[in-house]
């Protein structure tokens, strides 16, 4: 997947749309003895490795699941406290699912708005005479894009640090906001874009932005040929 | 091609030297309070790309760019952050600013500290010695031109 995800703020910093492209995150499945060599803490409501990485197993993955059943937070599926349960010496072996943790929506929306303020201070501390805010951020992972238009409101796009053509497609979402959310009469402006606006639900925006995002010319992806909502 | 500015940030965020090239504007705030909001952006754009990432990152945030300059990041082990703005044209200034910490910097760092057993860690570095070397390593520098494009 080139094209990671694609969010858009209004002008006053909230989340209005989000969608999210890929699919591959790094997991990694091992089988433990007691006692467990890696060092767990709780961090944000989830289960993180502090220490003992190895075999594919990072500090800051989250604990996703035991013994092929999801955690929910820092329990388990069946209620009982991560960290007890791995106490147990009676529990073990099981196996443990790590990988990078899965953001709620709500973690979803905090950088979104972050971003927001991290654009004006990047055009406050410019040493040159008017400068817009951030438009490309880079690390070596990904490359984050965003387009800001007339009347302020950001599009942001995450894509493949070598993907190439995203003006267009930021244009091109731009359009397809335009068309379906602005022409909507039941739709409030700045306001997010869910499925509980009534004649607009995520689905109609998204298979718009799948098309506009399969188009763009990539040297790593093929043509898709169906597309899912 | 130029170079506007850098900064060097030590590992709690006071900065140790700042150097000005080619600056047009000031941000129209005093300089400890610019220094202190240039190491909170960064702060907080580098938390923000480990959370954003869809991968694990091995060098984190490295440039961003807005319609008139670019911003050059790079940091140490030890926490020591480097910061260039320069104009559009540069592509990648991870290297130079690497060679900045290694030659100038630590070269001259190691050495004010070893010489100087009074001096404090963590407080801006008064050597003439460092800024001038470090002025003309940035002066000849290939895309540096004392004209702003």
């Amino acid at each position: 997947m080139a094209i990671f995800s694609v969010y858009a703020v209004n002008k006053s910093g909230g989340f209005i749309y989000q969608y999210d492209n890929y699919v591959h995150r790094a997991e990694a499945e091992k089988t433990f003895r007691y006692p467990l060599d890696c060092v767990l803490k709780i961090h944000d409501e989830k289960v993180v490795v502090s220490f003992g990485q190895r075999d594919g197993i990072r500090v800051g993955n989250a604990l996703l699941s035991i013994n092929g059943l999801d955690v929910n937070g820092k329990f388990t599926a069946d209620g009982k406290e991560i960290i007890e349960y791995l106490k147990d010496s009676t529990n073990y072996p099981l196996s443990i699912l790590f990988g990078r943790a899965r953001l709620s929506s709500n973690e979803k929306l905090m950088p979104a708005s972050m971003f927001h303020s991290l654009f004006a201070i990047g055009s406050q501390l410019s040493p040159e005479v008017g400068s817009t805010g951030i438009e490309m951020l880079e690390t070596d992972m990904f490359k984050r894009h965003c387009f800001q238009t007339l009347t302020g409101i950001k599009l942001i796009v995450l894509t493949d640090p070598r993907q190439s053509g995203i003006d267009e497609l930021l244009r091109k979402i731009y359009e397809i906001y335009s068309d379906f959310a602005l022409k909507n009469p039941f739709y409030s402006l700045a306001m997010p874009i869910s499925h509980r606006v009534q004649g607009l639900h995520q689905g109609s925006l998204v298979a718009p932005i799948h098309v506009a995002i399969t188009l763009v010319p990539s040297p790593l992806m093929w043509m898709r040929a169906s597309l899912e909502p | 091609m130029t170079v506007h500015n850098l900064y060097i940030f030590d590992r709690n965020g006071s900065c140790l030297h700042y150097g000005e090239w080619n600056r047009k504007k000031q941000a129209g705030i005093s300089k400890e309070e610019e220094f202190k909001l240039m190491y909170g952006m960064l702060f907080s754009i580098r938390s923000f790309c480990s959370k954003m990432s869809p991968l694990d990152m091995k060098d984190g945030f490295l440039t961003f760019q807005t319609s008139k300059y670019k911003l050059h990041y790079y940091e140490t082990a030890t926490g020591i952050k480097i910061i260039m703005n320069t104009d559009l044209g540069v592509p990648n200034a991870k290297d130079i600013l690497h060679q900045i910490y290694s030659t100038v910097s630590m070269g001259l760092y190691v050495e004010y500290i070893v010489k100087n057993p009074l001096c404090v860690l963590g407080e801006q570095l008064s050597s003439d010695l460092f800024s001038t070397r470090l002025d003309l390593y940035i002066r000849a520098l290939p895309f540096f031109s004392p004209r702003a494009a």
